[in-house]
């Protein structure tokens, strides 16, 4: 197949693209959900990203919060962002992250205003924010546009067989197009680690993987009251038939295909040594990973299930596939790419590739996927530990 | 005949039932992804859509090869044909 070279998206002040063009209402902190809420029901066509925490944090722990609530509004598929926090100071603090980028922001404080006086105002710029965002065009851009995420949920051992293969073979057919590309989910590479780490591009990037993985592997040994069973694996990965986290993790390991990783990123940290393949340290719970995912900038995100994990993310569409076809027959409305032929041998891996890149330039250019169609939009921040 | 059983690397000692389920004393082909080969296998239990089958007879302490790799060790002396899963393989990790 003739990969395309171009997809339409929405052209950026700061040079990026997005597939998606959202206005967003972000609140800094929990206590301010209520008013961010009130406005995107106020104003059509934005959503509100509610979420549980901001209070209290401190040290690592409040600095991936920032980097979080900043790489959000910054990230490429959000047009315009309206900030809302209890305190004036870090509210302050994320709009000015997220004005480097160009965009539309302006952030508002409840305190002294109260919630109903807040969200009057923040629904006035709001309602300007989205009018002026709805006459903004999809234009023609270069495929190394794409920031393309991958993390796989619900596995079972059809994903290691087929579905993450799909996305190896996409990830070693895109990467020479210039695309950035990203994995993460550092315990569920616990049993492949130290052949992960021979992928690393460089010497030094191999050592901070290892790094990174030690020190999250000595955080669960440290923490662990049991084997973990049905933690990890899941009884969702057990049922389906993965008996190890080491079988999980060479199957989740199948995701990367070919492809050397460049660099090793901290939580939502965004890339900065260009186009390839990059690791990022985050946990394995869907949501928490394609949440700092996103906010590392990243525009589409590719799910390979096997069992059915259902996951969606408010800014980042997140594109479904499995190789499972009891998944398929029983909850086909969350799949967008159906590879269970692989299994039945009908059809191989590198059909299978381009059937998966055809579905992310369609979803790339605003075709809905499942997870959107559906409603899902878990934002779930990651906390690294108790707040002071 | 159509594939019953996936095997990833010829090293394995364990392949994944890709059909609904199969059956006590049913006669499987399995594919060999390493190098397009084919094996054939009795079955001696069932065994669902996902879940492995033994390869060969697994003896205690025996290491689990999948994907030409160390998935973890046997707990539970294991026939040739037998399923295998969380009742007779654990992890060597947590």
């Amino acid at each position: 197949m003739e990969i395309p070279k171009s997809f339409l998206g929405y052209k950026r002040e700061n040079g990026r693209a997005g597939t998606r063009n959202h206005v967003i209402i972000l609140p800094v902190d929990d206590i301010s959900n209520a008013c961010a809420e009130a406005v995107a029901n106020n104003i059509k066509g934005t959503i509100a990203l509610p979420h549980s925490y901001g209070r209290l944090q401190f040290g690592a722990d409040l600095e991936l919060h920032f980097r979080t609530m900043i790489g959000t509004g910054c990230n490429p598929n959000v047009a315009a962002v309206i900030v809302i926090g209890i305190e004036p100071k870090w509210t302050k603090k994320i709009v000015d992250g997220i004005a480097k980028t160009g965009k539309p922001v302006e952030g508002f404080h409840i305190e002294r205003t109260g919630d109903i006086g807040t969200t009057m105002k923040a629904s006035k710029k709001a309602q300007e924010f989205v009018m002026w965002a709805s006459e903004k065009q999809r234009e023609e851009c270069p495929l190394s546009d794409l920031w393309i995420s991958v993390k796989c949920g619900e596995s079972d051992t059809t994903s290691g067989l087929a579905a993450n293969p799909t996305v190896g073979n996409l990830m070693d057919k895109l990467e020479p197009l210039g695309v950035h590309l990203c994995f993460g989910e550092t315990s569920e590479l616990t049993g492949a680690e130290k052949v992960c780490a021979t992928r690393g591009a460089t010497k030094e990037a191999s050592e901070k993987f290892m790094n990174t993985w030690n020190a999250y592997n000595d955080f669960i040994l440290k923490e662990a009251t049991d084997d973990l069973s049905e933690s990890q694996p899941t009884a969702g990965n057990i049922a389906g038939g993965l008996t190890t986290i080491e079988e999980k993790a060479f199957g989740n390991f199948q995701k990367i295909g070919n492809c050397k990783f460049i660099d090793v990123l901290e939580p939502a940290e965004e890339p900065t040594k260009g186009k390839g393949l990059y690791f990022m340290d985050t946990s394995s719970a869907a949501a928490e990973c394609v949440t700092l995912q996103a906010a590392a900038g990243f525009n589409i995100h590719l799910f390979p299930t096997g069992q059915g994990n259902i996951v969606g993310n408010p800014i980042e569409p997140v594109v479904k596939l499995t190789a499972n076809p009891l998944t398929v027959k029983g909850m086909g409305e969350h799949i967008d790419c159906d590879v269970s032929k692989i299994l039945s041998r009908e059809m191989n891996l590198s059909e299978a590739g381009d059937e998966l890149i055809k579905t992310t330039i369609r979803v790339a250019n605003g075709r809905l996927t499942c997870a959107e169609a559906l409603g899902h939009k878990e934002f779930v921040m990651t906390k690294l530990y108790r707040s002071a | 005949m159509a594939t019953d059983i996936i095997i990833h690397d010829k090293k394995d000692n364990v392949g994944v039932v890709v059909i609904e389920k199969i059956t006590p004393k049913q006669d499987c082909s399995c594919w060999i992804m390493e190098d397009d080969s084919t094996v054939d296998i009795q079955s001696l239990d069932e065994i669902p859509l996902g879940h492995k089958i033994a390869m060969v007879d697994l003896n205690e302490g025996d290491t689990i090869l999948k994907y030409g790799h160390d998935i973890g060790k046997v707990v539970k002396s294991t026939k040739k044909g037998e399923h295998v899963h969380v009742h007779n393989v654990k992890t060597k990790k947590w």
